[in-house]
């Protein structure tokens, strides 16, 4: 191997724009993309938030997590919110002396995009608005405690959709987002994931260069909704990705390109029984899912160019 | 200066009072009766007579949702809806108003499904009574123009910062064609304060906005809006002072109609008072003591104003275009409320009518006055009579 003489590390901003002090709970993926997020974002931005986990950790009144302007108004609507406050931006740009370059983001979590705010979102990706749309998915309802959403995985138990004797827990497979944004011909979409920060980050900056809407969809780690060892969240991230389970990868003016791109899967098992939501799996089930990640990954494979994998 | 009177669609002349407040963003959906007045505002936008965004959105939850937005960052903001529309953005309403965003928003009321009915009456209007919203019903095309431009002064001012909305009867006053003395656009302008909003989402001074509330801060945050809506009041009465100076249309929140001496007094609100008008016109020829009052200002409610108009009369006859399914009708609610602490308590009998876009000509007006005496002398005026329903 040949000696490097120098090392030259990814520099990232010391500069934080969401507080220490949130209350998310320990361990939270979610939190931690969002920072990752908000790092490659800068100042210069406005967030929308929809309700969710990331709302209620940074925004109990009189306090605040937000060292950037940010607005909370509801569960649906974030995209709504981020169409008006870009359209007025542009507005007062054009006639009242605005001269800021501001960047507008949305987020929410996979209840917020895939199920109530799916609507909004839509809307405003169809309406060509310039903005940032990231969603950050922990594949549940957990702020309000475990419910499933229509991204909860196949096979996990959740509190609307347990496992017992008559059921496997959640019975429906994730909602594939990323191909619903990009089906609205945006320019970018991507997919990343909460133990990936240079992944996120560089998505963010491209994502955010766009001249209209884009689109990140982030898989974030929930030790509390996953019922895992808190101290695990970047490994159970690092086994989605490597099991094959959430595939890594952007779709520019409509093509496909796989950024993590592994010769060849580690068994999904590694993934599932580390988690208590798959507990009550079987074997058969478990090579269900096992055959569905394989079929999944060589189908973003395929769409990137890449050769199937076995 | 005031223009002269031109037929229009007030509908249409809403429009161009938007048009005239240099608004900057415009977000609707289209809802039947509200249609013409955002089509015309698209129409301004494309011919380039109004400088706005116009912002097409997928359903009126995401209109109100893009107003906050839009609000936010210190933009003029206008919407207009109606019905099932007013509705489902409700939940929307409700955030603007905590949040202290000066939208404004015509509504062309319409009744509620179900069944689905596209015409007019009050059933919207009360869904969204307890919004925060300031609310003021019009009576004809005029007033909706004036209401409009003043609306856009009182939601911004720097005392207020509070939506609101502007009632307008679903096709009785939305589509009907009106001689309507329009302003020109110098007078508007300097009759208008610009919205210069003091704080707003930017990033050279970072705000949150929208934080949550827990049970130890939430009672405050209620209590500091529902004041802001009482004193809201002061402001109102004062830009309407400066409106009528400015064109000689005097606007009050309680008005009357030759209510000196009457012994008996109907009360309206909205479209339908200039047929009571005419009823009270000819009963008065006929030598009754029947009077009219009229509610101009809903929210907020003007109390004082209202015990001062009819606490005089004997009787009280309230028409509701509304129904409270279950409970009493909710402006003759609101009125025997405020009577109640009141030294003199006429007698007040309660009529609900004019549902889903039925007429309430003239000679019906003379009826329903009869109507509500028969219940007040039998004693009945706990009952709801709906006026003109076959049963």
């Amino acid at each position: 191997m040949e000696t490097l003489s120098i090392y030259a590390p990814k520099l990232v901003t010391n500069r934080e724009y969401i507080a220490s002090g949130h209350r998310a709970c320990s361990g939270c993926g979610e939190v931690l993309a969002v920072r990752y997020v908000c790092k490659a974002l800068g100042r210069n931005t406005i967030i929308s938030n929809a309700t969710g986990c990331m709302e209620i950790i940074s925004s109990p009144l009189p306090e605040t997590s937000w060292e950037v302007p940010w607005i909370h108004t509801l569960f649906e609507n974030a995209s709504a919110v981020a169409s008006g406050i870009e359209s007025g931006i542009k507005a007062l740009k054009r006639k009242h002396g605005y001269t800021k370059e501001v960047k507008v983001v949305a987020m929410g979590g996979d209840g917020g995009t895939a199920d109530i705010g799916l609507q909004s979102l839509s809307g405003a990706l169809e309406r060509g608005h310039d903005f940032l749309y990231v969603c950050y998915d922990n594949e549940a309802y957990m702020n309000t405690g475990i419910q499933r959403s229509s991204e909860t995985p196949y096979g996990a138990s959740t509190t609307t959709a347990p496992s017992g004797k008559n059921s496997m827990g959640q019975h429906t497979w994730k909602k594939n987002m990323a191909a619903i944004a990009a089906a609205h011909n945006i320019k970018y979409v991507a997919t990343s994931c909460s133990s990936y920060p240079f992944d996120i980050m560089t998505k963010v900056e491209k994502a955010i260069k766009v001249k209209g809407p884009s689109y990140i969809h982030i898989l974030s780690v929930c030790p509390t909704g996953w019922r895992c060892p808190s101290n695990l969240t970047i490994k159970m991230g690092r086994l989605a990705v490597e099991t094959g389970i959430f595939p890594v990868y952007e779709i520019e003016d409509g093509q496909y390109k796989l950024n993590i791109d592994l010769p060849s899967l580690r068994p999904v098992e590694d993934y599932l029984k580390l988690q208590g939501r798959y507990r009550h799996l079987t074997k058969d089930s478990t090579a269900v899912i096992q055959a569905k990640a394989i079929e999944e990954y060589n189908r973003i494979r395929q769409l990137s160019g890449l050769k199937a994998i076995k | 200066m005031t223009l002269k009177h031109t037929g229009i669609e007030s509908s249409l002349a809403m429009a161009e009072a938007v048009r005239l407040a240099n608004t900057d963003v415009i977000a609707a959906y289209p809802i039947t009766p509200q249609t013409h007045i955002v089509e015309s505002l698209a129409e301004l936008v494309a011919n380039g007579q109004l400088d706005a965004e116009y912002i097409p959105v997928e359903s009126e939850h995401s209109a109100m949702s893009a107003c906050l937005g839009s609000s936010a960052v210190g933009a003029r903001t206008f919407t207009a809806t109606a019905s099932q529309g007013l509705i489902l953005m409700h939940e929307v309403l409700l955030v603007a108003a905590s949040l202290r965003l000066p939208i404004v928003m015509a509504v062309a009321n319409r009744a509620l499904s179900g069944p689905l009915n596209i015409w007019g009456d009050h059933s919207d209007a009360m869904v969204t009574r307890d919004s925060g919203w300031i609310q003021i019903f019009v009576e004809n095309g005029q007033q909706a123009f004036d209401q409009t431009i003043c609306a856009f002064y009182i939601a911004e001012h720097p005392d207020v910062l509070l939506p609101t909305i502007i009632n307008i009867d679903g096709f009785h006053i939305s589509h009907v064609i009106e001689p309507i003395a329009m302003l020109d656009q110098k007078t508007v302008d300097g009759f208008l304060p610009p919205y210069k909003r003091s704080i707003t989402l930017d990033p050279d001074n970072p705000i949150t906005m929208g934080c949550f509330a827990m049970p130890n801060m939430y009672a405050e945050s209620r209590k500091a809006l529902d004041t802001a809506l009482h004193n809201s009041k002061k402001v109102i009465l004062e830009v309407w002072r400066k409106y009528g100076e400015l064109t000689g249309r005097h606007y009050k929140p309680v008005e009357k109609y030759k209510a000196e001496n009457a012994e008996t007094l109907l009360v309206t609100m909205g479209g339908y008072s200039e047929n009571a008008m005419d009823a009270i016109d000819k009963m008065q020829g006929e030598g009754k003591k029947v009077g009219l009052i009229r509610i101009c200002l809903w929210r907020p409610f003007p109390y004082d104003e209202l015990i001062e108009a009819v606490s005089g009369a004997r009787n009280v006859i309230v028409l509701d275009r509304a129904i409270s399914l279950g409970g009493p009708a909710p402006v003759c609610s609101e009125i025997r409320a405020a009577l109640y602490t009141s030294d003199k308590r006429p007698q007040v009998a309660s009529i609900v009518g004019g549902l889903g876009g039925r007429d309430i000509s003239p000679d019906d007006f003379e009826k329903l006055v009869g109507i509500g005496l028969e219940q007040i002398k039998a004693g009945r005026t706990a009952d709801t009579i709906m006026f003109g329903v076959r049963e």
